[in-house]
């Protein structure tokens, strides 16, 4: 069966020594940046994305993607152990399960957020075995028309399915669209927006925003607010291994928080965060008599949201692998990384780049494995990197985030660059307007200038053809749709309540 | 006239003087192909854009999202106007001393590099952006500064071989 024989060839590259090393050290690194608040994958994977010039594609991919679902296992730890989640999409996993932390049963939350995890990890990597050729057929039927709409799709379901106000975050992906235009107009060669400067007229790097808007902006904000007093569980650690009864009660949480997941992840907008949150609304109102209520310590609380955000990290690689459309912020980073090693995201890779595609997905397995040994006996040592006072973490921060954007082209205007987007992004936190939108468009923008172009030369000038076209006008109805449902006062107020929980 | 949320009506300004801003620019560039001596291309709005659409120029699309932008910032702007919010939803205090100290330290990393080198620029680095902190005692800042200077030599210079000047000019 091709699927089997896919993945051979992927196990075959996976298993390599180069690769289990960087991958080993994707997790690592991301359970790291998972364990401390103040850090994510954004801005990890901005950093490191320089550092991949010196390495092949494949590694380079497998460690920046082991980056990303290892945050999710990292920030489960401290939600658990400390009521910090390392992460936004551990926010829910703290409800319930710093509560049991606090009742002594830390170990059983752990070991069943591990292990729920792992299985929706395992879960996730088969669906994107075997969806990704199907998809990657539909794919090629697509015209630039149908990727323009796609894209519209793609951005819309972004803001939609995220918390806060839906016209600013519309407004931020335009925003990103056009700080996407200061470039050189491939069609025309005209320079835009370049200002007579020459390190303008190829752009802005996107690392540069990222690093500016993301990384500087959070710890500007992180700095201003002063430093709490938190208890820490690491001596109550003890029977890491749930009881019989726990894992009866969690495993149904965990198949529905995969089932969740998996489906989300795909989603544009979607994700870790968003699996997460749907999941902990569905088990709460799933779960007849829990044995103990949610808020107060439910096992289910902790092992579906767990589970979903492992199945949406995994999964939300599929858009961006089949398609070439990244569904998030951290996929678009990973396009980013593509296009520096030379490889054009889309439905070609899969047969461009055989290897590449299967070894990557198969090294998500290998990766959720290494993390559950890595998180389960570490714990401990993870608990221990907390207690680094932050006014040592943060110059380290800044020091990576200045080299790796030195490093993009050797350019110490890319770095002034950074400052003046430190400082905006800084602006935009003060001004609640989200960045992550903005990211989004920006990297998507030149790929949209280039379809819109190319579909109105094909249809000569005419607007219908976006709507004419069957799949188009179905992308193009869906995300009207979306921005309909949502705008409706009833959702939008469960979004608020949604978002809200804690 | 009063500003019920204060957060809105900022962003809605700023999406609005943007937009202004890029469309303005925008007009610089060409829009598409110039009007054919025969074809009476003014006579109709229509008529014109979908001339223009079957060639677009480099300004199109800019102008197009600009525009956009205005509106929805003019509906922020409107927004902010009207609507009630908790609290006036104030911006808040800024963090001035955190805000300045980082793009302080981050320009002078900027401009110190090159000339200066890595051996130089990172322990300044590390000393004026601790300063942005709560804290700052000098033995943790420096040990913190050696031990990144070194770290970052391990990882970036020997490690990953990258291409970053170690030592300043006079010296290497």
């Amino acid at each position: 069966m091709d699927l089997l024989h896919n993945l051979g060839i992927g196990f075959g590259v996976a298993f390599t020594a180069t690769n289990l090393l960087y991958g080993f050290f994707g997790c690592i690194l991301g359970t790291l940046i998972g364990v401390l608040p103040g850090i994510g994958p954004v801005a990890t994977i901005a950093m490191l994305l320089p550092s991949t010039y010196a390495l092949d594609a494949t590694p380079a991919l497998i460690m920046l993607a082991g980056i990303y679902y290892g945050a999710q296992y990292g920030g489960s730890t401290t939600a658990i152990l400390i009521n910090v989640p390392g992460e936004s999409s551990s926010v829910v996993t703290a409800i319930d399960g710093y509560q049991m932390a606090r009742q002594g049963r830390a170990g059983a939350a752990l070991s069943v957020a591990a292990l729920g995890s792992f299985f929706a990890g395992c879960v996730g990597t088969v669906i994107i075995a075997a969806f990704a050729p199907p998809l990657t057929e539909l794919a090629f039927k697509f015209g630039p028309a149908e990727y323009f709409s796609l894209m519209v799709l793609g951005l819309i379901g972004a803001v939609v399915l995220a918390s806060g106000s839906l016209v600013k975050a519309i407004a931020m992906i335009l925003l990103g669209l056009l700080l996407a235009q200061i470039n050189t107009d491939v069609i025309s060669g005209t320079a835009r927006y370049s200002f007579d400067i020459p390190q303008l007229t190829d752009g802005i790097g996107f690392v540069v925003i990222a690093m500016g808007v993301f990384g500087f902006g959070e710890i500007i904000s992180n700095l201003g607010q002063p430093a709490e007093h938190r208890e820490v569980f690491t001596s109550k650690v003890k029977g890491l291994w749930p009881t019989m009864r726990d894992f009866h009660e969690a495993w149904p949480s965990v198949l529905r928080g995969t089932a969740l997941g998996s489906v989300l992840g795909v989603l544009p907008g979607g994700g870790a965060l968003l699996a997460s949150f749907a999941s902990y609304t569905v088990e709460k109102k799933l779960t007849r008599n829990p044995r103990i209520p949610f808020g107060k310590g439910a096992i289910q609380g902790v092992a579906g949201p767990e589970s979903a955000n492992n199945a949406g990290a995994q999964t939300s690689f599929i858009p961006m692998l089949t398609l070439g459309i990244p569904p998030n912020a951290v996929m678009a980073l990973m396009v980013g990384a593509m296009t520096i090693k030379g490889i054009q995201p889309g439905p070609q890779v899969m047969t461009s780049n055989p290897q590449l595609f299967w070894g990557l997905i198969a090294s998500m397995w290998v990766g959720n494995a290494m993390l559950v040994i890595l998180n389960l006996p570490l714990i401990g040592m993870w608990i221990k990197l907390l207690t680094v006072p932050y006014r040592f973490l943060f110059p380290a921060i800044t020091l990576f985030c200045c080299i790796g954007v030195y490093t993009l082209s050797n350019s110490t205007f890319d770095v002034y660059l950074t400052a003046l987007f430190a400082f905006i992004g800084y602006m935009f936190y003060k001004l609640g307007c989200e960045p992550a939108p903005l990211l989004l468009g920006f990297i998507l923008g030149p790929m949209m200038e280039e379809n819109l172009r190319r579909a109105l030369l094909l249809s000569r000038g005419d607007w219908t053809t976006f709507v004419t076209r069957p799949l188009s006008s179905g992308l193009l109805i869906a995300a009207a749709l979306l921005i309909v449902i949502v705008t409706l006062p009833s959702i939008s107020k469960k979004r608020e309540v949604a978002f809200s929980e804690d | 006239m009063k500003i019920k949320s204060e957060r809105d009506f900022w962003s809605g300004l700023m999406f609005v003087v943007v937009g202004v801003v890029f469309a303005v620019g925008a007009t610089h560039y060409s829009m598409g192909p110039a009007c054919p001596p025969n074809d009476p291309c003014a006579a109709n709005l229509w008529a014109r854009l979908s001339q223009l659409s079957a060639h677009p120029g480099a300004g199109y699309f800019p102008l197009g999202l600009s525009l956009l932008l205005v509106i929805l910032g003019a509906v922020v702007l409107f927004k902010s106007l009207t609507i009630e919010s908790e609290g006036g939803d104030k911006v808040g205090s800024f963090a001035w001393r955190p805000l300045t100290v980082i793009v302080v330290a981050i320009s002078s990393f900027g401009a110190m590099l090159e000339p200066l080198g890595l051996a130089l620029t990172v322990p300044v680095l590390i000393g004026i952006s601790s300063l942005a902190g709560d804290e700052f005692h000098w033995k943790g800042v420096v040990a913190n500064a050696v031990v990144l200077t070194a770290g970052a030599w391990i990882i970036f210079v020997w490690g990953l071989k990258l291409t970053i000047p170690v030592w300043p000019w006079f010296v290497g």
